[in-house]
């Protein structure tokens, strides 16, 4: 014990200590409270009770569970169709900018920086619905709309996913950035020697380098989609007639929409439930592509 | 995933390059190729015996061009018109929300949001949420860095594997048990709801800054703080006066993180700053929107969106390279 002393056992224990503390009372402690939680009845009154799978039944008796699963996978699909090509597109072109590069990047990265609550706030006033709102202006110069947006079941989980989209694309743009400049240019003037036109270096030596990146940003945009909250929470709340309810939103429902106290025990089930489903996914995802990545 | 910007000149992601590791530029000096030497280092998809050719010049220019003004439109379009309505009395905007001042410029709306709807408030509760959490993520994130880094304690690779593990726990599975942690915590005995404190101390809980820190301070050279123990520098004193010192890029890196993460951050303060007059302007914005005048709304939006994109405009490097990071680390 005074050896450990002496040879500073303390003072690292000491520099350890905001680790140890804030990590064990604000992380480690309410992940596995969020396990012991989801098996039991919890509210703020009495103890916490015992009630096995109780929670998790509840939640998948509930029929909103499968319409939020149903909105959450077309949010996540939608935003994959158009935010997964779009800032490599971008990129790829961006990555061949030589003078002023700075200032593509910059503009590209700009709605990444504005708050996600102002974006969104600022959509809203975009998609208002009258023939005079701002989207429906502007279409109705080439004679399209006027569109409801929010206002329908049909566009309201669209016109959401194009706002999420313009926010978070020029994240996805400077990852990109990054990995097209680490592409050895070596490569390329082995494909020139071998006359490659620019196509063929674009399809055969760009793409291939690019294969590591372009398969973890797949998974991690797929992941963070199916989590969205903020899009439908502001925009619409989960309407028109559910149709932008999506699972992060049950989650807060189930949680703290009632002023009496929420479902603390079915919010945490769901959670759980989603955070296993991403797990399992994920491990499936990259076993099936082990082969495909370049590392 | 191999790192990114290896062979290039530019600053490696974790900073190291920037942290005066010299050999980094002749490495990517060796990739020149001998036969021209007036070429510049930089080179990517196209060689510059095509950049010579008019057709690829004129298209690739003409691509880039039309990237510009598409980038332009639809990334920047909105907060300038944001800028635009933020001055336009309501009437304008919602009459023909495309005209450029058709009845004149209202400048008192910047004033009336900043002052009648006490957007100053929030504006300051923003500023004291993000500094604080601040000050906790760096806090944590050096001194536990510096511990696991430097001082490598036995339990040290366990206690790092916990840290990292939690990287995997989606935020959502933490959201119930945290609040009702913050509702009711150990040994204090008193809530933490409506108090800054609630948004702090989670805030520290965050394992990337850590991996960031202990991965810095992992590449710094073992032989300075060897020197400075044997000159007779205690472990306070050497990561005072040596560790911190050395680390302004890397701390920059996590500054910008923690100040931005907390100045967007909504769902969090909402639950547990239910007081009005307590919450930043993120959560309090979406309230407001619903009780004002548009133009008053608009301007209040405009002015939430400055600082940030001030922040931006000037610290640009370190923002970009952060956000390459993001990418990078996760991979």
């Amino acid at each position: 014990m005074t050896t450990w002393f002496r040879r500073g056992g303390f003072s690292t224990l000491l520099f350890l200590l905001p680790l140890i503390v804030i990590f064990g009372v604000f992380s480690w402690f309410p992940i596995v409270r969020a396990a012991v939680m989801s098996v039991q009845q919890t509210n703020l009154v009495t103890a916490p009770r015992f009630v096995g799978l109780d929670n998790f039944q509840t939640v998948f008796e509930d029929p909103l569970l499968w319409t939020a699963v149903q909105n959450t996978a077309l949010f996540a699909l939608i935003a994959l169709v158009l935010g997964y090509p779009v800032p490599l597109v971008l990129a790829v072109i961006m990555s061949e900018v030589r003078r002023f590069r700075g200032v593509f990047t910059a503009i590209a990265y700009l709605p990444v920086v504005v708050p996600p609550v102002v974006a969104v706030l600022m959509w809203k006033v975009f998609y208002d619905a009258r023939p005079e709102g701002v989207f429906n202006t502007m279409l109705g110069w080439v004679g399209l709309g006027p569109y409801q947006w929010l206002q329908s079941a049909g566009t309201a989980m669209p016109s959401l996913v194009i706002e999420a989209t313009w926010a978070a694309a020029g994240g996805t743009v400077i990852i990109y950035l990054a990995a097209l400049i680490a592409v050895p240019h070596e490569l390329y003037e082995a494909a020139e020697v071998d006359g490659a036109g620019l196509w063929r270096k674009v399809w055969n030596v760009t793409m291939p380098q690019l294969r590591g990146v372009l398969l973890v940003t797949l998974i991690l945009q797929i992941i963070s989609t199916s989590q969205v909250f903020l899009e439908p929470f502001l925009f619409t709340g989960g309407g028109p007639a559910n149709s932008t309810l999506t699972v992060l939103l049950l989650i807060y429902d189930y949680a703290f929409a009632s002023s009496l106290g929420g479902d603390y025990g079915a919010a945490t089930a769901l959670s759980l439930m989603l955070a296993a489903f991403l797990a399992v996914m994920s491990a499936v995802y990259f076993w099936l592509t082990r082969t495909w990545s370049t590392s | 995933m191999s790192t990114p910007t290896r062979t290039r000149p530019q600053p490696a992601p974790d900073g190291t390059a920037a942290a005066g590791s010299a050999p980094a530029p002749t490495r990517s000096r060796t990739g020149r190729r001998r036969d021209r030497p007036a070429e510049p280092v930089f080179r990517g998809i196209v060689s510059s015996s095509e950049w010579r050719s008019p057709s690829v010049r004129i298209g690739l220019g003409l691509t880039q061009a039309l990237l510009l003004v598409g980038l332009v439109v639809v990334a920047l379009g909105p907060l300038l018109w944001l800028v635009k309505a933020s001055i336009t009395p309501t009437q304008d905007t919602l009459r023909d929300p495309m005209a450029l001042f058709p009845s004149g410029v209202d400048w008192a709306n910047l004033s009336t949001a900043w002052s009648s709807v006490h957007i100053d408030l929030h504006f300051a509760n923003s500023m004291i949420v993000a500094s604080g959490a601040w000050l906790v993520q760096i806090v944590v994130a050096t001194t536990g860095g510096y511990a696991l880094s430097i001082l490598k304690p036995r339990y040290g690779p366990v206690l790092y594997w916990l840290v990292l593990s939690t990287l995997f726990v989606p935020a959502v599975v933490l959201l119930v048990p945290l609040y009702l942690t913050v509702l009711s915590p150990p040994l204090i005995g008193q809530s933490l709801i409506n108090t800054f404190w609630a948004v702090w101390l989670p805030a520290g809980a965050n394992a990337f800054n850590v991996l960031l820190a202990k991965r810095f301070f992992d590449n710094l050279p073992g032989e300075i703080f060897e020197a400075a123990r044997i000159d007779g520098a205690g472990p306070f004193r050497v990561f005072w006066s040596v560790l911190l010192p050395m680390s302004r890029p890397i701390l920059g890196v996590i500054s910008v993180f923690a100040f931005v993460a907390a100045w967007k951050d909504f769902l969090w303060p909402l639950l547990v700053l239910p007081d009005p007059d307590m919450q930043p302007l993120s959560v309090r914005l979406p309230t407001l929107a619903n009780s004002i005048e548009l133009d008053i709304l608009l301007a209040a939006l405009m002015i939430s969106a400055l600082i940030p994109v001030v922040l931006f405009l000037i610290f640009q490097r370190t923002f970009l390279r952060t956000a390459g990071l993001g990418g990078a680390i996760k991979g």
